[in-house]
């Protein structure tokens, strides 16, 4: 039993630690589970001990199976990256992508067969529709935006991640996090405002994973070997500040006891719409925008083996999104009780928009000038490109519907659902493709991916795909909105709202259709991912020796 | 009511205004700097270095 034959070794503070709150959690959290009245919250409990009890088991785990105390931090004068956390919140997002994008297709379905309802609580659309907003923007978006940004971080500041047990601690947590929610939802626990449906308790949850998360972020960044802060870490950090500010004001909420998933907020009123949508509108700004823009700032480059076409225009549209975005929430509160100079301000800085996110568009867009030919060789670049000209439409729609006059028309319509997808396939989800298909060669060690070939029937598939959507949403949505206002030349409503819903049947189940072709493209990327981590192709060198040599030409 | 609504539209009108274009006129100048170039220039290359 010499210390060195055993890899048996003694825990670490940090360990001990861990363990002791996890342990700690399990009793009160069996208690909570026994004495409840809701068998929901009961279920919530016991997920809760089995979570501890597990990281209990895999923090001991270190100790036996050889793994060392701490990891150093260069090897070889090199930087001793930490891809463990990256490649699960990797495998992770595609998982939730697809589990995302099927939830998608079900209630596309059901809004255009309502007979899928089943008439059963737990499947109807109202607890349906929450799972998949949630599923594609937290479970898929937040795992993506996890994962690049922890590999991004480490790369540009040429440091390990900060922290030993906690980047591990922040994606799991994130994921225990996303399970209580979407749980929950189907269960029928949910406080009712959108996009921030989880209860006081995942929320509170949320806050401990989320706080962690900045401090890893920023405790790499601090210990950086690079001069500068390169500029897609600007836009994470701004991205992982802004969400915990707005989780944090949008649930201030009094639990009605320990024994109950129900809360009530602070706020009332107009002032709680303001505050949910401000921080809704923020989502869409920070979530959907700002973290993903700092994947383009980082994956289009990589990919185009090219800088950024400007890296000044890079600080002004950082500093420009950041500062307007902020006070663009009322454009979702128009005509209703919120003061009408509230209404107008929001308006103002939404049509302002539109400057800094095209400068952002055309600063990604650029990246590629002497390197077209690429996009016709390269589907993984032109997907990036595709996401960006998508980018650019949805910043120029959303200025437009938020003017008052126009929100008029397209407000309560499928319009506002055309907009959503046409950013959130086309924007969110292709740049997420685009920078998961650089991820996982990079990351398992592999040469090139299993199949370009696929990526393209990928890229095509989905494409017709989100045509088929966004434009049944437009016009389903148009007709809508102008059915609901038309009048008789007595002045009375010539529709009655069932003729509008019976209107709009055909364009559901072309969105439905548009949905299915979605779900299949990602479908046939997760196949292509899973073949280039099985397939033999072994990088000759680790990426990080690989040396490119088109810089000189591009500067 | 009113003049409450008259203050903060007042204050957004005047100091607002003026605080958003120093904001804004205070990055532009930090990013065309002309001394700043050089180590602009050096960051967008930086994620294209290997390690
Ligand atoms: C297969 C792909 C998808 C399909 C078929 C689909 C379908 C749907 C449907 C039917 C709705 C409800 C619309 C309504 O209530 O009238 C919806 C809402 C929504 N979806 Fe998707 N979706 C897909 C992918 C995505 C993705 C990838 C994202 C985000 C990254 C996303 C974000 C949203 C959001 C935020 C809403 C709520 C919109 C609002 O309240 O205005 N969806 N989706
Ligand atoms: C300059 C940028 C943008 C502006 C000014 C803008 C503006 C708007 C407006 C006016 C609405 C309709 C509000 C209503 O009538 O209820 C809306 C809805 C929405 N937009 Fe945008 N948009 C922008 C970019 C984006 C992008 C890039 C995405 C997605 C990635 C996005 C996602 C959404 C979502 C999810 C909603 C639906 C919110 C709901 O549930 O009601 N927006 N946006």
């Amino acid at each position: 039993m010499t210390a060195k034959a055993s890899p048996v070794r003694q825990a670490t503070v940090g360990e001990l630690i861990g363990m002791l709150i996890a342990a700690a959690c399990v009793l009160p959290l069996i208690v909570i589970a026994a004495l409840t009245e809701n068998s929901g919250y009961a279920f919530h409990a016991m997920l809760g001990v089995v979570a501890a009890l597990v990281g209990v088991v895999l923090i001991a785990n270190r100790c036996f199976d050889g793994s060392v105390a701490v990891e150093p931090q260069e090897i070889g004068g090199k930087p001793n990256y930490n891809f463990g956390p990256v490649k699960f919140a990797t495998v992770a997002a595609m998982f939730w992508g697809i589990a995302g994008f099927t939830v998608g297709l079900i209630i596309a379905l059901q809004l255009a067969f309502p007979d899928l309802n089943f008439d059963l609580p737990w499947t109807n659309f109202g607890r349906m529709r929450p799972l998949h907003t949630s599923a594609v923007v937290f479970a898929f978006g937040g795992n993506v935006l996890i994962s690049t940004s922890f590999y991004v971080v480490q790369r540009t500041c040429r440091a390990r991640l900060a922290g030993v047990l906690s980047p591990w601690f922040v994606v799991l947590g994130y994921n225990l996090f996303i399970v209580i929610a979407g749980t929950g939802y189907l269960l029928g626990i949910t406080q009712s405002k959108e996009y921030a449906e989880p209860e006081w308790y995942a929320d509170l949850w949320l806050t401990i994973v989320w706080v962690v998360y900045l401090l890893v972020f920023l405790g790499t960044v601090m210990k950086r070997k690079e001069p500068h802060i390169y500029v897609a870490n600007w836009f994470y950090l701004g991205f992982i500040l802004t969400i915990a500010v707005l989780h944090i004001g949008n649930n201030v909420a009094i639990p009605v006891s320990i024994l109950s998933p129900k809360s009530f907020g602070l706020w009332s009123g107009v002032q709680d719409a303001m505050f949910q949508w401000w921080y809704g509108h923020n989502a869409v700004g920070f979530f959907l925008t700002a973290g993903f823009l700092a994947i383009v700032y980082y994956f289009v480059p990589k990919r185009a083996e090219r800088p950024i076409y400007s890296y000044r225009l890079s600080i002004i549209h950082f500093w420009a999104l950041i500062f307007i975005y902020i006070w663009a929430g009322p454009h979702h509160l128009h005509y209703t009780a919120l003061p009408d100079w509230a209404q107008t301000l929001g308006m103002t800085f939404s049509i302002m928009l539109w400057m800094p996110s095209w400068g952002g568009m055309i600063n990604g867009i650029m990246t590629l000038s002497g390197a077209w030919d690429r996009l016709r060789t390269d589907p993984v670049l032109r997907m990036m490109v595709v996401s960006l000209a998508f980018y650019g439409m949805s910043t120029f729609e959303g200025p437009l519907m938020s003017i008052k006059a126009v929100n008029g028309l397209s407000h309560y319509t499928d319009w506002t659902i055309g907009h959503v997808h046409s950013g959130a396939l086309g924007w969110v989800a292709y740049i997420s493709f685009g920078a998961i298909y650089c991820l996982v060669p990079w990351l398992w060690n592999r040469k090139q991916l299993y199949s370009l070939k696929l990526v393209s029937w990928h890229f095509w598939v989905s494409t017709l795909g989100i045509v088929l959507y966004i434009s049944a949403m437009w016009v389903s949505g148009i007709l809508q909105g102008l059915m609901w206002r038309a009048y008789t030349s007595l002045g009375f409503l010539e529709y009655s709202f069932i003729e509008t819903v019976a209107a709009m049947h055909p364009f559901y189940v072309i969105r439905a259709m548009g949905g299915a072709l979605f779900l299949i493209g990602a479908l046939i990327m997760a196949f292509n991912l899973w073949m280039t981590v099985r397939s033999e192709s072994v990088a000759a060198m680790p990426r990080s020796d690989e040396t490119q040599a088109p810089l000189a030409a591009a500067v | 009511m009113q003049t409450t609504y008259h203050w903060l539209a007042g204050f957004a009108q005047s100091a607002g205004l003026l605080y958003f274009v120093g904001v804004f006129l205070g990055v532009c100048a930090y990013a065309f700097w002309p001394k700043n170039r050089a180590r602009f220039e050096e960051a967008a290359l930086s994620p294209l270095r290997e390690d």
